[in-house]
């Protein structure tokens, strides 16, 4: 077990009555590799069949059937390892986890447990007071298993062995994290990393990522507690909300001078709650050893370096390059690289233009009306040369940040070039000074009083440049209008 | 027509090449045997329709001149292997009704050369024993009996159903696997030759798996001769088992009758046992004498870690075991006993499905993986392992070329006698032949002599990794010597 080794931070105790508590957590993640066969069969690993229609022999666990390992679920392991910094092992044994249930066919399962391919590296937090760094403890591939289905008959269980063989890493951290913010942020992160690499969906709802989260408390500087560990969360909120409720139970547990008992627990999100699944006795023993079917896993050094230099950049990476490139905020770079789709975008969009501009226009407009769709970047119907269009309209003066809202919802919701739409609809900005002096002469003119107000209050002057933009149906320029209210006014 | 099953395999091959006879007569032949030997219990399911098809379907290719190898030669097959549509039980009960939709990718190499499929071979229950008694279909009768005696004898197991079956003349030649001596301790208590080829040498796709890292396929023959002609057919790299080796196969028949002149065979003394019947310590005399006047040297070596080979063994080959065997369950396939839960269920058809050798092994095999027990059984065991390996490869790098040991410490015994016995006893049977396979060597059995009862008793030829010719050339000089054995036909 790894001592955890970061430095108390008083924001994120826990306050409980007898003082304050720190949360330690680990999590073991397990993310469904990409790829379009099992992890020891040829059968077809995509979600969403029919029951039993992607069942080899082997995933059904026939008498002499074989595992044979699929190399490119072991490339994607590699490349995660690769992208999560860590040391790849070349040489790294799978064993076999025995335990009878009906979904698993074999009656063991095929999982790395003393030697994995790949062991430590790290994951860094974009967290509010800067940037923390998560352990990785090791990644091991591993087959899952079927699904039971209790529901379909009166008294008995069905089986789909779709997803029996279906290769998952296991992706564990060190009990480096702290908060339940902490672990959402892990959790975001170490998706955007699994997708930027295509080594697997990050589809929470699928069940493509699915979390175990070891949680214990402690009085700051004590040694470690004893741990609970929640299986199976599969979503990010009830992860978190899982890790603040089994906080505070631990807490209520110790403070009335009871001991924490070391077992498994399900989080129920209907109740808001964990519940003891089964304790440390009830522990399965698995009985691991070396599976006699399948060589030890020897990498070549050579293929590793192949996939390497085949890595696309990483978030982290493209954050900095972005931040050096571009001149954006660090935050605005680290919300355009969450998605790689999104960093691509940014990137067609940006260049040989203004990055802050692009950067604020994209967070701001066109993350927000696709939110507001529950839409991706992937389903945008403004195109990558449409926002830039648009975005080249404010910069050369032709339309203000005000008419762009208006253009980029005309092109969001109607499409169109972005250029056209401007005339053909009249949206370029006055920047005739003649026909903006003599709207500014009509306001001063119907405002005798406040023009009087205004050249003893210069403040006063804004109001007035309001009026001429609302007179003008906001296309005048709001430059020339600051400037010829202030000068008729005599306020200069 | 004189009786077509006394012929070896290679005659009859010879003689269908000549058209001296059918592929389907010679099949009729050995359907009219396996009728009249049905009191040996060697076969548990026979196939004789699928036979005679297959035998039309080889005369036809032999017309054509499109004969494979093995072109109309009748073959029984281990109940172990896979085969296609056909009974494919290990002899359990629980694999009850079990036909599968799959061909072991031994026999589909058997069928792709021509051979003929008889009918399935007893054996004992998933392989586990050394007698045939534990088979779920009863025991076999081994075709030999003692001088002047009508007691029954175990066949040897767990291919004790090929051995007898190959022995009485009721197929050509038999598959067989062999885990920790299961082709050779039965191939030396008929009369036949056995090869356990080196792990890898054959694919184990296909087989029921009893202990993968040991588990080889194999045949038992008539003669050295054939079992080189059916070893040459049955092995092959297979991509479905990435535990088989991509090293060409040669022409083991090749191998059979050359010179051995100049060969260095090892004569390991930790194989005198204390105890060890004399006429065993003569056979190996014997067969010494005549491989040295054959005109090899004899030296005498040393495999120190021999005598913990067989305590290992019964550690790695269980724990393997208890593992390979979860996967009957009553979910899938073969039996299911009903129960209130699945739990219950899982429990009640383990209990009724499997047979009394076979629980003993899956609970020692349990018991040795268990948490606090690993590492002072398993994870020892596989450290011997090495250490007994390494005992091989330092005698071969030595100079030796092959050793010399005998395959049993007994001749059969009676079908019975050992019921009451500490399961300890019956598992010396193997104390020869476990060290081969936990070393992953070839190893081949070859009748030597009879016993003073007049029952057979064989030699144990341990060969470099494969280096299967070399065995071949060793075993048919011992044959030369001492010629083949039949038993007396008394069915």
């Amino acid at each position: 077990m790894n001592m955890a080794v970061r430095t108390p931070d008083p924001k994120k105790l826990i306050k409980g009555a007898t003082g304050d508590w720190e949360v330690i957590i680990g999590l073991e993640v397990h993310a469904q590799v990409t790829s379009n066969a099992k992890l020891f069969s040829g059968a077809s690993a995509v979600f969403g069949a029919e029951p039993n229609m992607h069942v080899s022999l082997v995933d059904a666990a026939m008498p002499g059937m074989l595992p044979v390992i699929n190399e490119e679920c072991v490339a994607q392991a590699i490349r995660t390892g690769l992208g999560l910094k860590a040391a790849i092992n070349l040489y790294s044994v799978f064993d076999r986890k025995n335990y009878f249930y009906p979904d698993l066919p074999q009656g063991y399962q095929i999982s790395q447990y003393k030697q994995p391919i790949v062991g430590e590296g790290k994951v860094l937090l974009d967290m509010p007071e800067g940037v923390v760094e998560i352990g990785i403890e090791r990644l091991h591939l591993e087959q899952d298993a079927g699904k039971s289905i209790h529901d379909q008959h009166p008294t008995m269980s069905f089986v789909d062995l779709n997803r029996s063989g279906v290769a998952l890493m296991e992706i564990v951290s060190k009990p480096d994290l702290r908060s339940s913010e902490e672990v959402k942020a892990y959790l975001a992160k170490l998706r955007t990393i699994l997708r930027y690499l295509g080594t697997c969906d990050g589809n929470m709802e699928e069940g493509s990522m699915r979390a175990d989260i070891n949680v214990s408390v402690r009085k700051p500087g004590d040694p470690l507690g004893t741990r609970c560990e929640i299986k199976n969360v599969n979503s990010m909120r009830f992860a978190a909300q899982a890790v603040e409720f089994e906080a505070r139970r631990q807490i209520g547990i110790l403070e009335d001078g009871g001991k924490i008992d070391q077992e498994t627990r399900l989080y129920d999100p209907g109740k808001g709650e964990t519940r003891s699944m089964r304790s440390k006795e009830e522990a399965h023993d698995y009985r691991y050893f070396p599976d006699p079917d399948l060589l030890p896993l020897e990498l070549d050094p050579v293929w590793v370096e192949t996939l390497k230099a085949g890595l696309p950049e990483l978030p982290d990476e493209k954050k900095a390059r972005f931040v050096a490139d571009y001149g954006i905020t660090p935050y605005d770079a680290m919300v355009l690289t969450l998605e790689r789709a999104s960093a691509d975008y940014y990137e067609l969009v940006a260049k040989n233009r203004d990055g802050k501009a692009v950067a604020n226009f994209m967070i701001n407009e066109l993350f927000g009306r696709l939110n507001k769709d529950g839409k991706g970047i992937e389903d945008s119907p403004v195109a990558p040369d449409q926002l830039g269009a648009i975005v080249d309209l404010i910069g050369d003066g032709t339309i203000s940040g005000k008419i762009a809202k208006d253009l980029f919802e005309i092109v969001y919701t109607e499409g169109g070039d972005p250029k056209k739409l401007v005339e053909e609809r009249g949206l370029k900005q006055v920047t005739d000074t003649g026909a903006i002096e003599k709207a500014v002469d009509e306001v001063i003119a119907a405002n005798p009083d406040k023009a009087e107000q205004a050249k003893a209050k210069p403040t006063l002057s804004g109001w007035f440049v309001g009026q001429v933009m609302k007179a003008t149906g906001g296309k005048a320029n709001p430059q020339a209008v600051n400037d010829l209210v202030k000068r008729k006014l005599g306020i200069e | 027509m004189t009786d077509l099953t006394t012929l070896t395999l290679a005659e009859a091959r010879d003689a269908l090449k000549a058209k001296s006879f059918t592929a389907v007569e010679l099949t009729d032949a050995y359907v009219a045997a396996m009728e009249k030997a049905r009191v040996l219990n060697a076969y548990v399911a026979e196939t004789p329709e699928m036979a005679r098809d297959m035998a039309k379907a080889s005369d036809a290719r032999i017309a054509a001149g499109k004969a494979g190898p093995l072109e109309g030669l009748p073959l029984g097959i281990k109940d172990l292997y896979a085969t296609k549509g056909v009974h494919t039980q290990a002899c359990s009960h629980i694999l009850d009704g079990f036909k599968p939709p799959y061909e072991s990718t031994v026999s589909a190499n058997l069928w792709a050369d021509g051979a003929v499929m008889l009918g399935k071979l007893n054996m004992d229950e998933f392989a586990m024993g050394s007698s045939n008694e534990t088979s779920h279909y009863g025991s076999v009768v081994n075709p030999w009996r003692r001088s002047g005696s009508d007691v029954n004898l175990v066949p040897g197991g767990s291919s004790g159903g090929s051995a007898a079956a190959v022995a009485a003349r009721l197929c050509l030649g038999a598959t067989a696997t062999d885990t920790g001596g299961s082709i050779r301790q039965p191939a030396a208590f008929t009369g036949t030759a056995g090869i356990k080829p080196t792990y890898g040498r054959c694919s184990r796709w296909g087989l029921v798996a009893f202990a993968s890292s040991l588990d080889q396929a194999g045949p038992i023959a008539r003669d050295v001769r054939d079992a080189a002609i059916l070893l040459k057919s049955m092995a092959s790299v297979d991509p479905k088992d990435t535990t088989s080796v991509d090293i060409p196969v040669p022409d083991y028949e090749a191998a059979v009758g050359k010179s051995v002149k100049g060969l260095r065979i090892g004569i390991p003394k930790e194989y005198r046992l204390d105890g060890m019947p004399a006429e065993i310590d003569a056979l190996w005399q014997k067969g010494i004498d005549i491989l040295r006047d054959a005109g090899a040297e004899i030296v005498d070596i040393s495999l120190p870690h021999t005598k913990y080979a067989l305590p290992a063994y019964y550690i790695v080959a269980p724990a393997e075991a208890s593992s390979n065997l979860a996967r009957y369950d009553g979910v899938r396939y073969g039996l299911r006993v009903p129960g209130s839960d699945i739990i219950d269920m899982y429990e009640n058809t383990r209990a009724a499905g499997f047979g009394a050798e076979v629980k003993r092994r899956i609970l020692i095999g349990t018991y040795v993986l268990s948490a606090g027990y690993y590492d002072a059984y398993y994870l020892r065991a596989q450290k011997v392992r090495t250490l007994i390996k390494r005992d091989f490869e330092l005698a071969y790098a030595a100079g030796v070329d092959a050793i010399l040991t005998p395959a049993t410490p007994s001749a059969a015994f009676g079908i019975g006698e050992k019921a009451d016995a500490d399961p300890v006893e019956m598992y010396l049977n193997d104390v020869f032949t476990v060290t081969v396979n936990m070393a992953g060597l070839p190893g081949l059995a070859v009748p030597a002599g009879l016993s003073a009862e007049g029952l057979p008793l064989g030699l144990q030829l341990i060969g470099r990794p494969f280096d299967e010719e070399t065995l071949f050339t060793l075993g048919s000089a011992i044959e030369k010597a001492v010629g083949t054995f039949s038993p007396a036909q008394w069915w």
